[in-house]
C-alpha cells in the first residue's frame, strides 16, 4: 500500500514536470506588440464615426492628418499630411498645399482630392464628431463650396467667421480630420453612402500600421504598413486583445504573454511597480473629473453652498489613496498641457470654513441631495470618499449608483442633484472645454445644445460672450490670457467642482522601448517601439 | 368479421395520427406562445429601462443634427407597438438587425461569439457529468459516512464560492505558479492565424486542419475555465443525483431485488440509477442551459469571447437589437433542451412511451 502510494506521488509528480515542460509559454514574439485593454468602446473604424478612446488611438496609428503637434510642447504645430498654409487676409479661408509623392497603404497617391473628399464625407455623414468640423460653418448644403479643391495640390477650406487660427489648426489634428483614400473609400460606396457601411469596420488610410482585422470584444491586428511613406515601423504587426479585468492584465503581463497592460486598477498598478521585469510608464491625460451641481436644486443653486461645495473634498487624500496616483488635483477646467490653462488650486479641505459658508446661505445644519454615480471602482471609490467628508458639515449625500448610460441619460435629462462625471476634451484646442463647461447659449428644456454647464442648468450669457470672443482672437497670447480670466472666475462661482487631471498609467515589459503617451489617446503611438 | 376487424384497426390508426398530430401542433403553438412573449417582454423592458438607446449609437458628444437622425434611424419616433410589429416581422424574415455597438449583424455576432461559450459549456457539462453522477452516487449509497460528507462539502464549496475568485486563484496557481495550463483567452496568437476557422469551435477546427499544436493550445486554454465551471455543474449535479438516488434506494423493488439476492452493484447502477436518470436528465439539461446562456463573470476573468460578455455588454449599452437577437437565442437553446430531454424521457421511460 505504501509503494503504491509512492509510485503515485512519483506518477503525479513526473506528469505535472511532463505537462509543464511542452506548456512552458514562451514570451511575445519579437516582432509584434501585444496590448491588453478594454476595447469594448469601439463602434466604427470609420474616422468620420470614430469618438471613443480606443478607436482613436487606433486610427492616431494608422491614418493621418494634414497637420500634427509635438506632443511634448503642444503648441509646436507642423504639417503631417499638407506641407504648407496660409490663412487668407480676411481670416476666413485657410489654402492648404498637400506634401507630394506620398502615397496611402493602398498605394494610391495622395493629392488635395482626399482631403477634400474626406471633410464633406465628416459634415455630409453628419455622425458624432461631425460638430468638431462643422462649427465653422460647414453644413451639408454648403460643404461643396467651401471646402474646394484648387488644383491637384491644394484646396481652400472657407469658413463663415474668422476664428483662430490655433482652434482651427487643432480641430484638423482630431480623427475627425484624419484623411481617407478617396479612390478606396469610392470603390466600396453603395447608394451614396459615402463608403460608410464599408469603412466602419475596414481600413483606407496611410498611417504607419495598417487595420488587418476588427473583432468585436476580442481583438484589433495592426500590420505594418509596407507603402508606408515615412519611416517604417521596427514592429512587423501590433495587436489589441480585449482583456477588460485588471487582475487578469496583471498575470499576462508577468508572464510575458503580453507586451503592455492598458487596463490596471491602481491596486495592481502599485503591486506591479518594482516587480521583475516590468516597468511603468505615465502621462498626462487630458480627462477632468468632476462634480456637477444641479442649479435646479433649491440648496445647490445657492451661491455659498457651492463654494462651500468646493472646501469639502479631500482633494489629496483622494488622489494618493483611492486614486493611488491615476489623477492630479487640478481644479480649473482647461487640463494642463493646453494654452491657457490655470494651474491655480485654491481649494482643500477646510470644514469650518465650509461650514460658515453654509451658515452664510442659511443651512447651518446642512441638508439632503443626491448623488447619481457610475459604477466603475474609481468614480465609486471618489463619491463615497466625497460623501463622507460632506458629511462633517452636515451636507448628507445619498449615493445613487448605476451603469454608465443609465448615469448619462439622467445627467442628460438634468434629473439629478449631484453628477460626479470625468469630462475628456474633443481636441487639442482651448475652446474644446470652455464651449461645455462655460458656455450655455440656451438654457431652456429644449435646447438643442446640451454642454456640460446646460446639463447643470447653469445661465451665464456674459461667461457665453467671453468664451465667444476667445474663438475669434487671432493673437494667440491675448487669446491665452482670455482663457485664464474666464476659468479665474469658472473657479470661483460655477457649480462645477473640478477636482482631477487624469493620468495615464500603463505597465510593460522591460524590453518595450519608445511607447509614446501624448495627451490625446491619438497621441498615443506605437509607431517607434522596439522590443529589446 | 374480418372486415371490422380491418376497420377496427384503421380507426385506432387514425385515433393515433390525429393524436400525434394534435400533439406536434400543440407544441408548435407552444414554442411560438413562448417565442412571441421572450420578444415582447424583452422590447418591453428594454423600452421602459431609464437608458437613451440613442447614446449608444452617437455618444455624448454628438449635435442635435446627429442625434435626431440616429432617433430616427432607430425608430424611436413611431409609436411602440409599431416598433414592436416592425421589429417582429424582420425577425420574422430572419433579420435580426444590425448592433449599434459592433455595427455588424446581430446573426454575424452572436455566429462568431456563440461558438466559443458552446465550446466551454459542452466540455464542461460533460466533466460535470461525467464526475458529478457517479459522485451522487457514491454519495447516496454512504449516506452519513466519510464519502458522503466530502462529496456534500465539495458540492457546497462548489455552490458558494464566488466563480470570479475561483477563477483568479486558479489562474494564480495553475498559469502562473505552475505553468500547467495556458493563460486567459481561447488561442495564443501565434497560432491564431494557422487554420481556417469553420465551426468557431476551435477543437474542431484545429481538429479539422490538422493542427495538432494549435490543438494542444487550444486544449490548455480550455482547461481551466471549463473544469471550472465543469465543477459548479458537478457541484449541482452530485447533490441532485444523490438526493435522486437516497429517494430510488428507499423504493420497495430495491429491498425486493435485494431479497430475491440481486447484487448491491445491478441494485445501483442497473435499477436506482436507471430510475434516477428521468428526473436527473432535466437536472442536466438546465444546467447545461444555463452554462450556454454564458457565464459573464467566467468570460470575463478568462478574456473568453463569449455570448455572456456580448450579452451584458450589449445590456449596459441598451443595444435592444442585440439584446434580443440573444434572447431568442437564449429562449432556443431553453426550448430545444426541454425537448431533449422530454426526447430522453421516452427512452429511459417506458411509461412515457407507451403513454
Amino acid at each position: 500500500m505504501n509503494i503504491s502510494r509512492r509510485t503515485l506521488l512519483a506518477s503525479s509528480v513526473a506528469a505535472a514536470a511532463l505537462l509543464k515542460a511542452p506548456l512552458a509559454w514562451a514570451a511575445t514574439p519579437p516582432d509584434t506588440l501585444i496590448q491588453a485593454w478594454a476595447i469594448d468602446d469601439i463602434i466604427s473604424l470609420d474616422p468620420a464615426e470614430v469618438f471613443e478612446f480606443t478607436a482613436s488611438e487606433i486610427l492616431g496609428n494608422t491614418y493621418d492628418g494634414l497637420v500634427g503637434y509635438d506632443v511634448d510642447d503642444v503648441t509646436d504645430i507642423s504639417g503631417v499630411l499638407a506641407e504648407s498654409w496660409e490663412v487668407s487676409e480676411d481670416g476666413k479661408t485657410f489654402t492648404f498645399t498637400m506634401k507630394p509623392d506620398l502615397q496611402f497603404a493602398s498605394g494610391n497617391p495622395i493629392t488635395a482630392a482626399d482631403p477634400v473628399f474626406s471633410f464633406v464625407r465628416v459634415i455630409k455623414l453628419d455622425k458624432s464628431p461631425a460638430f468638431i468640423l462643422s462649427q465653422f460653418g460647414f453644413t451639408p448644403d454648403n460643404v461643396e463650396e467651401t471646402i474646394r479643391q484648387t488644383g491637384d495640390m491644394t484646396f481652400e477650406f472657407e469658413m463663415d467667421q474668422a476664428y483662430a487660427p490655433t482652434l482651427v489648426l487643432y480641430c484638423l489634428t482630431a480623427t475627425v480630420g484624419f484623411i481617407v483614400d478617396k479612390a478606396l473609400v469610392l470603390e466600396h460606396e453603395a447608394d451614396g453612402d459615402f463608403g460608410y457601411e464599408w469603412l466602419k469596420t475596414n481600413y483606407a488610410g496611410s498611417g504607419p500600421f495598417v487595420i488587418r482585422d476588427w473583432r468585436a470584444n476580442e481583438a484589433v491586428v495592426m500590420e505594418r504598413n509596407q507603402n508606408y511613406w515615412g519611416e517604417p515601423p521596427a514592429l512587423e504587426r501590433s495587436i489589441y486583445r480585449h482583456i477588460p479585468e485588471s487582475a487578469t492584465e496583471r498575470l499576462l503581463l508577468q508572464e510575458g504573454d503580453i507586451d503592455i497592460a492598458r487596463k490596471l486598477s491602481p491596486q495592481d498598478i502599485q503591486a506591479l511597480r518594482g516587480a521583475d521585469g516590468i516597468k511603468v510608464q505615465e502621462g498626462v491625460k487630458g480627462s477632468i473629473y468632476y462634480l456637477g451641481l444641479n442649479q435646479k436644486n433649491e440648496y445647490l443653486s445657492h451661491p455659498k453652498v457651492r463654494e462651500a461645495m468646493k472646501y469639502l473634498v479631500d482633494y489629496g487624500a483622494i488622489a494618493d489613496t483611492v486614486m493611488e496616483g491615476l489623477v492630479e488635483v487640478h481644479q480649473s477646467f482647461l487640463p494642463k498641457g493646453f494654452l491657457g490653462v490655470l494651474e491655480e488650486t485654491p481649494y482643500s479641505l477646510d470644514v469650518d470654513k465650509a461650514k460658515a459658508l453654509l451658515e452664510e446661505a442659511g443651512y447651518p445644519d446642512g441638508f439632503t441631495v443626491t448623488m447619481d454615480t457610475r459604477n466603475t471602482p474609481d468614480i465609486t471609490g471618489m463619491a463615497q470618499a466625497i460623501q463622507q467628508t460632506m458629511a462633517r458639515a452636515g451636507i448628507t449625500i445619498e449615493i445613487i449608483p448605476g451603469d454608465g448610460q443609465q448615469t448619462l441619460t439622467k445627467y442628460r435629462a438634468r434629473n439629478h442633484d449631484i453628477y460626479i462625471g470625468r469630462w475628456g476634451p474633443d481636441y487639442q484646442d482651448p475652446h474644446t472645454n470652455a464651449d461645455t463647461f462655460a458656455r450655455n447659449p440656451d438654457n431652456s428644456d429644449d435646447a438643442s445644445a446640451k454642454p456640460l454647464a446646460w446639463r447643470n442648468s447653469w445661465d451665464i450669457p456674459e461667461m457665453t460672450a467671453m468664451a465667444d470672443a476667445a474663438v475669434l482672437e487671432p493673437d494667440t497670447e491675448k487669446r491665452a490670457e482670455m482663457y485664464r480670466e474666464l476659468q479665474r472666475e469658472h473657479q470661483q462661482v460655477s457649480p462645477f467642482v473640478i477636482m482631477f487631471q487624469e493620468i495615464e498609467v500603463l505597465a510593460m515589459r522591460d524590453e518595450v522601448e519608445n511607447f509614446i503617451i501624448g495627451p490625446s489617446f491619438n497621441d498615443n503611438s506605437f509607431e517607434f517601439v522596439t522590443k529589446g | 368479421m374480418s372486415f371490422i376487424d380491418r376497420g377496427g384497426v384503421q380507426s385506432h390508426a387514425l385515433f393515433h395520427l390525429r393524436r400525434r398530430g394534435w400533439a406536434v401542433l400543440r407544441f408548435a403553438g407552444q414554442i411560438t406562445f413562448t417565442f412571441f412573449g421572450l420578444l415582447l417582454a424583452t422590447f418591453l423592458i428594454g423600452r421602459v429601462v431609464p437608458v437613451d438607446p440613442v447614446l449608444a449609437v452617437v455618444g455624448d458628444r454628438a449635435s442635435q443634427s446627429t442625434y435626431d437622425a440616429a432617433y430616427i434611424a432607430l425608430g424611436l419616433d413611431k409609436p411602440l407597438w409599431e416598433q414592436f410589429y416592425l421589429y417582429t416581422v424582420r425577425v420574422l424574415q430572419g433579420d435580426f438587425g444590425q448592433s449599434f455597438l459592433t455595427k455588424r449583424p446581430i446573426v454575424e455576432d452572436i455566429a462568431r461569439v456563440f461558438p466559443a461559450t458552446l465550446e466551454l459549456a459542452t466540455v464542461a457539462i460533460l466533466l460535470g457529468t461525467l464526475i458529478g453522477v457517479p459522485v451522487g452516487v457514491l454519495a447516496a449509497v454512504r449516506q452519513g459516512r466519510l464519502t458522503d460528507q466530502i462529496v456534500r462539502v465539495l458540492g457546497l464549496v462548489g455552490y458558494s464560492a464566488p466563480i470570479f475568485w475561483l477563477g483568479l486563484l486558479g489562474l494564480l496557481v495553475f498559469y502562473a505558479n505552475l505553468g500547467w495550463v495556458a493563460g486567459p483567452g481561447r488561442i495564443d496568437i501565434a497560432y491564431e492565424y494557422n487554420f481556417t476557422k469553420v465551426t468557431g469551435i476551435l477543437l474542431i477546427d484545429t481538429a479539422i486542419a490538422g493542427e495538432w499544436a494549435a490543438f494542444g493550445n487550444v486544449v490548455s486554454h480550455l482547461a481551466l475555465p471549463a473544469t471550472l465551471l465543469g465543477y459548479f455543474s458537478m457541484a449541482y449535479i452530485s447533490r441532485m443525483t444523490r438526493s435522486f438516488m437516497l429517494a430510488e434506494l428507499a423504493q420497495e423493488y430495491v429491498t425486493t431485488a435485494r431479497v430475491k439476492g440481486v447484487s448491491e452493484a445491478r441494485i445501483i447502477w442497473g435499477h436506482a440509477l436507471r430510475n434516477a436518470a428521468v428526473p436527473l436528465v432535466t437536472v442536466i439539461a438546465l444546467s447545461y442551459a444555463s452554462l450556454l446562456e454564458g457565464s459573464v463573470l467566467t468570460e470575463t476573468v478568462f478574456a473568453w469571447p463569449g455570448l455572456g460578455m456580448y450579452l451584458t455588454n450589449s445590456l449596459q449599452n441598451a443595444d435592444m437589437n442585440a439584446v434580443l437577437g440573444c434572447t431568442l437565442v437564449i429562449g432556443a437553446i431553453f426550448v430545444g433542451l426541454n425537448l431533449l430531454s422530454d426526447l430522453l424521457y421516452a427512452v429511459l421511460d417506458p411509461r412515457v412511451r407507451r403513454s
